[in-house]
């Protein structure tokens, strides 16, 4: 098998190293989604929602 | 790995299903953890459950939004939708492969010596239509004469809610045994049905019914967290078909919306080290650059 030259494989290893932007922005969308949602008070909503058993959505009443 | 993998599995069951002290309260836990979002598929009904189930929450909301715009609180479902969001964001369906009790029984279950079948691809689009239908449109749209909706997905489908809340709640409140409906038989017939498949087929609920998996399915190509194919490398052996519990062929579709990042593939299928754990696109291991500079120098 032919060797690979050094310097095309490190070529190789950099442009393999290229950092991906689009999941940070995913990310930081997702996190304004959240802070907007916390704004809301809607965690206080959830955790009253979950504190009660929902006997019908388990499939009970 | 793969030891590590059901340890991971295990823990995370074990801190999502913490409560302890439910034999003695005869009810749910209901303290301030509840505000924590389960990353995985885990009823919140569920008596030992400490944390909220995204797809129970998200339901909860759409059912009740015209009442809650109506007195002034915007509770749309953003604060939901941000943390399910954000874990996708980090790990995808790597969720499903490590921190989902669901998917971590379904796993169990497949151990159960039988025969083995696949799942026919084709099934897996059925997991977005429970997603958008069942969880999202049909929660918010179908109401009633006040106003409010049903959580769908919940009520007529859920198999992990029948198996951590409705049978335990059974036991738990014997007075509840009455109140058994038609309800309870079709989502037991549902959970019967899903335990048997899961023993025949590896992770059937995952691949065909389950809206989470489909959610963090839609971040298979932006998640920060993947596996990723050096095609330089891939001799298309196609030892990766073999190993993957998500019927997902790796070296054909490495983006694939099924692939649940369990890294058999990687560690227990490929020889030319063509597939690598990558982190917003760089591979964690580093070999190849330190063997260069080893040859080099
Ligand atoms: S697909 Fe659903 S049930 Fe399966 S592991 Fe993922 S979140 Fe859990
Ligand atoms: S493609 Fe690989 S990492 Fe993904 S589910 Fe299949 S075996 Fe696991």
């Amino acid at each position: 098998m032919e060797k690979q030259p050094v310097a095309e494989k490190k070529r190789s290893v950099k442009e393999k190293r290229k950092i991906r932007i689009l999941p940070f922005v995913v990310l930081t969308v997702f996190l304004f989604v959240f802070l907007a949602g916390v704004l809301t008070g809607e965690p206080s909503r959830v955790l009253e929602q979950s504190w009660q058993i929902c006997l019908s959505c388990i499939g009970i009443g | 790995m793969e030891l590590g993998r059901k340890w991971v599995q295990l823990v995370i069951a074990f801190l999502t299903n913490g409560y302890w002290g439910f034999p003695v309260s005869r009810t749910i836990y209901q303290g301030p953890l509840k505000v924590v979002c389960s990353p995985g598929l885990n009823c919140y009904s569920c008596p030992a459950a400490t944390t909220y189930c995204p797809m129970g929450a998200l339901q909860q909301l759409m059912v009740s939004i015209r009442f809650s715009l109506e007195t002034g609180h915007y509770y749309v479902g953003l604060y939901v939708l941000g943390c399910i969001g954000v874990v996708g964001s980090f790990l995808g369906r790597m969720v499903c492969g490590w921190a989902c009790p669901f998917g971590f029984i379904q796993e169990m279950l497949h151990k159960i010596p039988s025969r083995k079948w696949g799942v026919p691809r084709i099934l897996r689009f059925f997991k977005y239509a429970v997603l958008f239908g069942m969880v999202l449109l049909l929660p918010l749209f179908v109401v009633s004469e006040f106003g409010l909706g049903e959580p769908w997905f919940c009520k007529y489908l859920c198999p992990a809610g029948t198996l951590e809340a409705g049978i335990p709640m059974l036991f738990l409140r014997p007075e509840l045994r009455g109140t058994i409906g038609w309800l309870f038989y079709n989502k037991l017939i549902i959970m019967i049905f899903f335990i048997i498949w899961s023993v025949l087929a590896s992770r059937p609920f995952c691949r065909v019914g389950c809206p989470l998996g489909a959610f963090y399915a839609l971040f298979s190509r932006v998640k920060l967290v993947k596996l990723q194919l050096d095609e330089a490398k891939c001799t298309q052996c196609e030892a990766c078909h073999h190993v993957c519990p998500m019927g997902v062929k790796f070296n054909e579709s490495p983006n694939d919306a099924e692939c649940i990042s369990c890294m058999a593939c990687m560690n227990k299928a490929c020889r030319f080290d063509a597939i690598s754990l990558s982190v917003a696109g760089i591979p964690l291991r580093t070999t190849e650059v330190v063997k260069a500079k080893r040859a080099e120098g």
